[in-house]
């Protein structure tokens, strides 16, 4: 197999699965803004967990977009395309999203704020929907013509593992989320995510373990029941861990059954990255939906130098902003009165 | 419409969206760096309160920036998929580049910036704004070198029908590159300084009609303090506006000189590289030397019978174009045969063209766009350098004029480079039609790069598809940018105590002793 696709397809495999597990959390402390949070100061608390990584988490999403089209401009093409409306939600999510955490606090009234709590619900809930139903489709496959593009109308990716893939993420994102809360808050906010974290994980876990199970029944081996067997040791270690009321190595122990599960999917779906529904002669693999040699080594020295880099500064920021919140630590609201 | 078209309009309403927040935020950015570095070096006050409220207004419009930008990087794949397929393997890596190099450094250093101002020592968060504000610069020669490779394609050989990349460093040193960098930077800081501008001139204004402060028989200023209940209109409050109109005025002058003299280089290179875009951009159908002023008619027609040079400045044209004031440059009438000639007179009949295969290629851009957006971004731009300079003379004594109009004018007057900057892009853009990739005419290059946009579209994605999200984008778009300016106004009219809580509040006496341990709070929360 040749070397620098396989390579590409392992840093798109990576940044895919380090978009999941930091904005993971980010995006169910998101929807946990309605489904979790009583008041206003609980709501700032959550915010505040994420305030000053949100938007680095994101830019993982970014960068994968990027990668795949820079080291897989077929994949990128064909992936995208296909799923235009799909794709179309989750933007409009993000962005609210994203609008939403900055100008929550910027007015100081109810209604304002109860409005952007919705853009940051919804824009979590269906963006993390959408990635999911994405990410279960290109490893489970699209209904692709020999050029890639997609046979049939608007709907016509639409099945079962759209659901499943949305479901999966949209979970874990929740139960990822409570795992964070715990390590991240105090108090009453602390113990409540503990509680929801032991009573959802099963069901927060589950969805993924099937999406799992399902690629590497297609295209495992040996390697990927690995892989399968470590990602559920993660969630019950999780499990455990929350039951003991150890938070780090809850939160350690969640990162790992998504990191297992991550890789049993991609591990299982290796050589191909797209395939089709329509003809196995169509679809899309590392070797003929990739750059050349040239593009993939220049972006391997980029990627060496970029990668670990942002690791250090990126993992410097969660060391700076490493204390607890808790509702004592909130400033009062700031009203902004013209002079 | 038809897809082509759907596609078309929702990039460009996208792009020009998003480029009304890159240039505030690169040229905001750094200019917020430099005040929180005065601040650092002086210890003044006025520079730590110049820092917070420029800053303020500079994260509500980042963050729309952000929002905006993953539309970006996701468009070409959605809408565009052929031409993602077609330049993969050399555009899509200054894309990752930025996003690897660029964009992470902004976005990471950005949120330590924000809510690091209690948390990291004094120096290591200044570091922490200039890594973010030199980052987005990163971030836009990387976009613009794939934006560059669009109109000059070079570092690439045809291989199976596609262009291969074998030479990065050609891409990055594009010719094209090397002055659309510094043009785009120089107008972000042309936007920059007109939004200090603007906005320190208002506070001046509403200091000077609220009797704060006064003029003496000499004209100059004689600064005053607000009452109680006008809580930060001290005499610190001053300095910051009447500071910020200076940085802001000087910011605008130097920025359009700059602009000027890489525009005229972007010019001249246009020449050559498109030759097609710059007769457009002149609506100059016959050869000639003489810069229009102001031509009418009807600018679409090809016939060009009925356009007329009304005013025209003899020489100019060969001046920007060859730097003497006698050399023809040609006219759309010469260039259209050459252009059918070197690229055929029909597109295929291919089926990457869909229904768009067998029609007649139209090579002139729409001319009333080009010769409009020329001219919109010289004169908005000459406009606010202009002002600016005003601005500087009139203020020379410390404040500025009661005048409600000027006050208007100044506030108003933000808008120019941001017209600017827009008509240069559509004006760019456009006046590259019929073509997504411009193809390369030097001799010894690799002429035979290059890509219809009506080949560049997705063939899987239907018009019903295309109409939601232009919709969507629009809607949503538009919304946005009403509550953005909206939230800005309000953040503006505040003054300097809307990003310093502390300012509003210093009078209130309670802060301790009400069980609260106070450095437990957090000096920003969202």
């Amino acid at each position: 197999m040749d070397f620098l696709p396989t390579l590409w397809f392992i840093i798109v495999a990576y940044l895919w699965t380090g978009y999941l597990l930091l904005e993971g959390f980010d995006l169910g402390v998101g929807m946990l803004m309605k489904l979790f949070a009583r008041n206003n100061r609980e709501r700032r608390v959550l915010l505040n967990t994420v305030g000053p990584v949100w938007d680095g988490n994101e830019v993982w999403l970014i960068t994968a977009g990027a990668a795949t089209f820079a080291a897989f401009p077929f994949w990128y093409a064909s992936l995208f395309s296909t799923l235009y409306l799909p794709l179309l939600v989750v933007l409009i999510g993000l962005i609210f999203r994203a609008v939403a955490f900055e100008y929550r606090g910027k007015v100081d009234s109810a209604s304002w704020r109860n409005r952007w709590d919705w853009a940051i619900f919804l824009g979590s809930f269906v963006s993390a929907f959408g990635v999911g139903a994405a990410l279960a489709l290109t490893t489970t496959g699209l209904p692709i013509n020999a050029n890639g593009d997609r046979a049939g109308g608007p709907f016509s990716w639409f099945n079962g593992y759209a659901l499943l893939g949305g479901a999966a993420v949209v979970l874990f994102c929740l139960v990822h989320a409570a795992a964070f809360l715990m390590l991240k808050t105090d108090g009453d906010i602390r113990a409540r995510a503990r509680r929801l974290l032991l009573a959802g994980l099963p069901a927060g876990v589950l969805p993924m373990v099937i999406w799992a199970f399902a690629v590497h029944r297609d295209g495992g081996g040996t390697a990927t029941w690995i892989t399968l067997a470590v990602a559920a040791f993660g969630a019950v270690l999780a499990w455990l861990m929350a039951a003991k009321n150890r938070d780090g190595y809850t939160f350690t122990a969640m990162a790992l059954f998504l990191v297992a599960g991550t890789a049993t999917i991609f591990t299982a779906l290796f050589p191909k990255v797209l395939p089709s529904t329509i003809n196995d002669a169509f679809d899309l693999t590392v070797a003929n939906a990739s750059s050349s040699d040239y593009t993939l080594g220049v972006m391997s020295v980029v990627g060496l130098i970029g990668l670990p880099a942002v690791l250090v500064y990126q993992g410097w920021t969660y060391w700076v902003f490493r204390k607890r919140v808790s509702a004592s630590h909130i400033p009062d609201a700031h009203s902004v009165t013209a002079q | 419409m038809e897809a082509l078209e759907l596609a078309r309009w929702q990039f460009g309403i996208t792009t020009v969206y998003h480029f009304l927040m890159v240039p505030l935020t690169i040229g905001l950015g750094l200019t917020v760096a430099c005040m929180q570095t005065m601040w650092v070096r002086t210890g003044k006050e006025q520079y730590l309160r110049m820092t917070k409220f420029w800053g303020k207004l500079f994260l509500i419009n980042f963050i729309l920036g952000v929002a905006t930008g993953l539309v970006q990087e996701f468009q070409f794949g959605m809408a565009w998929s052929e031409y993602s397929r077609f330049v993969g393997d050399v555009f899509g890596a200054p894309l990752a580049m930025e996003a690897l190099l660029a964009f992470f450094v902004e976005s990471v250093f950005l949120g330590l910036w924000i809510f690091g101002w209690d948390r990291l020592p004094k120096k290591l968060h200044l570091a922490t704004i200039w890594a973010a504000s030199t980052a987005s610069i990163g971030s836009a020669y990387f976009i613009l070198a794939a934006n560059s490779w669009m109109q000059h394609p070079v570092g690439v050989e045809m291989i199976d029908g596609r262009p291969v990349m074998v030479d990065v460093w050609a891409v990055l040193t594009n010719s094209t590159l090397l002055v659309a960098f510094p043009h785009t930077i120089f107008g972000a800081f042309a936007v920059a300084g007109a939004f200090l501008l603007g906005i320190s001139w208002y506070h001046l204004w509403k200091r000077r009609s609220d009797g704060i402060d006064t003029v003496d028989d000499g004209g100059k200023v004689v600064v005053g303090e607000g009452t109680d209940n006008q809580p930060g209109r001290d005499k610190s409050d001053h300095k910051v506006w009447l500071q910020s109109l200076r940085i802001g005025a000087a910011v605008a002058v130097v920025s359009f000189a700059g602009v000027a003299v890489t525009g005229d280089l972007q010019a001249k290179l246009m020449f050559e590289q498109q030759p097609m875009k710059m007769a457009a951009a002149e609506a100059a159908c016959h050869d000639g030397t003489g810069f229009s002023v102001l031509s009418v008619g009807n600018l679409g027609s090809e016939s060009c019978d009925d356009i007329t040079a009304v005013v025209e400045i003899p020489g100019l044209l060969s001046f920007m174009a060859n730097g003497d004031f006698k050399t023809e440059v040609d006219g759309v009438k010469s260039l259209i045969p050459q252009y059918k000639e070197a690229y055929g007179t029909h597109i295929p009949d291919l089926p990457k063209y869909g229904e768009r295969g067998g029609t007649k290629i139209d090579y002139v851009p729409v001319m009333e766009v080009t010769y409009w957006g020329f001219r919109i971004m010289i004169g908005f731009g000459a406009l606010a350098a202009g002002a600016a300079a005003v601005a500087l003379f009139v203020v020379r004594k410390g404040t500025v004029p009661r005048s409600k109009w000027l006050m208007r004018l100044a506030v108003f007057g933000i808008l120019a480079p941001f017209g600017a900057n827009s008509a240069g892009w559509i004006f760019t853009e456009m006046g590259r039609q019929p073509f997504v990739v411009a193809p390369n005419p030097d001799p010894n290059g690799i002429d035979n790069v290059f890509m219809f946009t009506a080949a560049a579209v997705s063939p899987g994605v239907s018009t019903a598809e295309l109409i939601t999200s232009l919709v969507a984008f629009t809607l949503v778009y538009g919304g946005l940018l009403v509550v953005e300016v909206k939230l800005l106004f309000r953040y503006v009219r505040g003054g300097v105590p809307s990003a310093m809580p502390e300012l509003a509040h210093a009078d209130d006496g309670d802060d301790d002793g009400d069980g609260k341990d106070k450095d437990d709070v957090l000096a920003f929360a969202y």
